[in-house]
């Protein structure tokens, strides 16, 4: 059907918000409190509009389409109510912007240059006098910056299923606080991010490491390393202004030199390398009549999830660690042994998409001797801080490929950045490693694409498998309840804390709807479209590992330094 | 940091709180806040294990509970003292000045509403009208009426009471 706006017709579709439709004809309203696919709820007014034969202007979000309607979205009188909107949420905020995080990069910043906010209208009576909550490793909470939006309570409740944080106190004490208004690390916080993705201002960041970084480049005692995650090269290039889902894979290895590095790693490597042990692993459960479904375990969010949610599984997840903690403890045996360095000397970096990759780098079982095998975690945006500061542009540089011994991968390992990536890459070794052969179709289309969840049936050696991937952990929570109530047709389930798998991660590029997730998906598709070694087992660097080092899959070594065990763990909750 | 290790309700409390919650068989959300009255109307306040009971009978997470607990001005995060203070911030005690009575008690116990004294002496709640109009403005200590009163009389009042309960002789 067709609706009138601002005197041109434009399409919609019955049943819809008003606010979709003017999306899709690119009618630009505003809004602050509207969550792609979750149900609105008209909380911050500020995508009103005036629509014929109603007196009071309507909140486009919340507001069906209608046959035959006349909208008007920027008549004086809805950009004035919008305009007095933001001068009150203004009121009490500190407008710190020189020295924000955010500066450049905030909604509310943005909405108050736009709409023409030039002045102090309204000053709070009471004043703002939060302080940040830094005690978590991963994400800043600072409530002087919240505008009480309420986006992070419902990614948090709704999308991953935690429901760590909650509007508590009323009127002008109301905030968004954990239960007991304690600190985020005691609660039941899983440190994904997602709700620094949509928060609209600064009031949630991640934990920084940038100076620790920076100051062990500028140390000559310190042989400082890096690695970068398999979705990190399909984003980065966004913080420079290229478009979703251009890949600058070589192009951020070489800008990743000129920072200082001694070496730099690709995590696409240590994610073939999981493939290798974790294909091993089912094959050994499946074999030994162990516990099933097996759950991956690459994504820090999900692992302290299961503690948390649903200690039952954790004998189901799978013992291999991640892909960053699999190459943190390589550099610091292996390749530390190789060159001669004294693994205390080395500062073991990691680039990822991820917030929840912070914490991890911190859990005891994942350091030896004392010290953290991984040091530091900067996040994609982190990163790219760092290179503005240093002046480079990293879409900009000649590419150049990563270094010995970690530097070769194949396009399954880049496919972890992807939900469904791990699950596709791990079934064409798991295949090899049971009948010999190669996959017929290496391309396992049911695990592709966005969907929450999505399930396939593999037939290998005649006897059938049931896969299932899940990404966002409302959905992976469902999932494991239908297991929990005796469903058991599934063998293998891979779960991503983030929807849509690292692509779509916490510490990725501000302000991606789901097409630039789309586009990035489809880089990481492309790559393993166009490149000729698709599968992780056909790794030569991973081989000459296990012949130099590991032995074989599952051995002695690879246990010691590539596995690790999980537990229940109490929170808050 | 564990649950059981949460905030100063012993295990005894817990089970006690479980009592309370058997009273309220098939609960569900709905019933989030009549569940706390109960709670707190069996314990004078709510405590950090209790909510934490609550939440895992209601199949709720618990920074629901907590969220909805601060919501409402009528509960109670801490034990109260042993002399349990209230002021009626009814209309007819408002316009007879119940509001510099208030700040009065708040600048000699040195506590806001809803918060109980460091030593456990005193505690203080605002309450909507307590339906003794004639008698505005009124505030209760441990449950007994004071009429009329002034900042300088409820001064003298707190004065009393910390006197009384430092005695050994508090109600
Ligand atoms: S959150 Fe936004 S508006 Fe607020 S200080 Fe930071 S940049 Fe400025
Ligand atoms: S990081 Fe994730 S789990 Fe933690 S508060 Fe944010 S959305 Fe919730
Ligand atoms: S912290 Fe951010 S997302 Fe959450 S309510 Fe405040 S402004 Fe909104
Ligand atoms: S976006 Fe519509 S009310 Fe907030």
């Amino acid at each position: 059907m067709q609706i009138e706006v601002n005197n041109r017709m434009i399409e919609a579709r019955p049943g819809e918000m008003l606010l979709t439709a003017l999306r899709r004809a690119h009618v630009n309203v505003p809004t602050l409190c509207n969550l792609e696919h979750l149900t609105p709820t008209g909380a911050c007014r500020l995508c009103v509009v005036e629509v014929e034969g109603q007196r009071n202007l309507v909140p486009s979000c919340a507001f069906p389409v209608q046959e035959g309607m006349k909208v008007r979205t920027h008549s004086p009188r809805a950009v004035g109510a919008r305009k007095t909107i933001v001068e009150l949420l203004l009121a009490n905020h500190p407008d710190d912007c020189l020295y924000c995080v955010r500066n450049n990069n905030c909604t509310l910043q943005s909405l108050a240059a736009e709409l023409g906010v030039r002045e102090r209208r309204f000053r709070a009576e009471r004043s703002n006098t939060y302080h940040a909550d830094t005690s978590s490793a991963s994400i800043v909470r600072d409530p002087s910056k919240c505008i009480l939006c309420g986006k992070c309570v419902r990614v948090c409740e709704e999308v991953q299923g935690v429901a760590a944080i909650d509007f508590i106190h009323r009127g002008s004490r109301t905030h968004v606080g954990t239960a007991f208004d304690q600190g985020l690390n005691v609660s039941s916080c899983i440190n994904c991010g997602q709700c620094i993705m949509v928060c609209p201002t600064s009031a949630l960041r991640e934990q920084s490491a940038i100076k620790e970084v920076l100051d062990a480049l500028r140390n000559p005692d310190r042989f400082v390393v890096v690695q970068h995650a398999p979705a990190v090269s399909v984003t980065l290039a966004e913080e420079f202004g290229l478009r979703p889902g251009a890949d600058v894979d070589g192009c951020l290895t070489a800008a990743l030199r000129r920072l200082g590095f001694r070496r730099v790693f690709d995590t696409s490597f240590s994610a073939d390398l999981t493939i290798m042990e974790e294909a091993s692993e089912l094959v050994r459960r499946l074999r030994t009549g162990g516990r099933l479904p097996m759950l991956t375990s690459c994504s820090p969010g999900w692992i302290k999830y299961v503690e948390e949610f649903h200690p039952d599984f954790v004998p189901n997840l799978s013992t291999c660690k991640s892909p960053q903690q699999m190459l943190g403890a390589l550099i610091k045996s292996f390749f530390a042994q190789r060159e001669g360095l004294d693994p205390a000397k080395i500062y073991s970096v990691a680039i990822m998409p991820c917030t929840a990759k912070k914490f991890e780098a911190g859990r005891p079982e994942l350091g030896r001797d004392g010290r953290p095998d991984v040091d530091a975690v900067l996040t994609t945006r982190e990163l790219a801080r760092i290179f503005r500061l240093r002046g480079i542009d990293p879409t900009r540089v000649v590419p150049e490929s990563a270094d010995h011994p970690f530097g070769e991968r194949t396009t399954a390992g880049k496919l972890f950045g992807a939900t469904g990536g791990v699950m596709e890459a791990a079934l064409r070794t798991a295949h090899h490693l049971l009948t010999g052969r190669e996959l017929e179709e290496l391309k396992v289309k049911p695990v592709r694409g966005l969907e929450g969840v999505k399930e396939a049936r593999v037939r290998i050696n005649g006897v059938e498998l049931g896969v299932a991937v899940a990404s966002g952990l409302a959905n992976a929570g469902r999932l494991l309840g239908e297991v929990r109530a005796g469903r058991a047709d599934l063998q293998f389930i891979e779960v991503m804390t983030c929807p849509g798998g690292c692509i779509a991660g916490g510490g990725q590029p501000l302000g991606a709807d789901r097409d630039a997730v789309r586009a990035r998906m489809r880089a990481l598709y492309q790559i393993d479209r166009d490149e000729p070694v698709r599968v992780s087992h056909r790794n030569e660097a991973v081989r000459r590992l296990y012949d130099e080092f590991l032995d074989e899959p599952l051995s002695e070594a690879s246990h010691r330094l590539l596995h690790t065990h999980y537990h229940a763990r109490e929170v808050i909750r | 940091m564990s649950p059981e290790s949460v905030g100063c309700a012993c295990a005894t409390e817990t089970l006690q709180a479980d009592a309370v919650l058997d009273r309220f068989p098939e609960a569900r959300r709905e019933h989030l806040i009549p569940i706390l009255q109960a709670v707190q109307d069996e314990f004078g306040y709510l405590s950090q294990a209790n909510m934490l009971a609550i939440g895992r009978r209601l199949n709720l997470p618990v920074s629901k509970v907590y969220g909805v607990a601060t919501f409402y001005n009528q509960f109670r995060f801490q034990p109260r003292g042993r002399v349990h203070c209230q002021v009626c911030r009814g209309t007819a005690c408002h316009v007879k000045g119940s509001a510099t009575v208030l700040e009065a008690i708040r600048q000699a116990l040195k506590i806001d509403p809803g918060q109980t004294s460091r030593d456990g002496q005193f505690s203080l709640e605002v309450v909507a009208c307590i339906g003794a109009c004639g008698l505005a403005p009124v505030v209760t200590m441990n449950g007994e009426f004071h009429a009329s009163v002034t900042p300088d009389s409820v001064r003298k009042l707190v004065q009393q009471y910390a006197k009384d309960t430092q005695n050994g002789n508090g109600k």
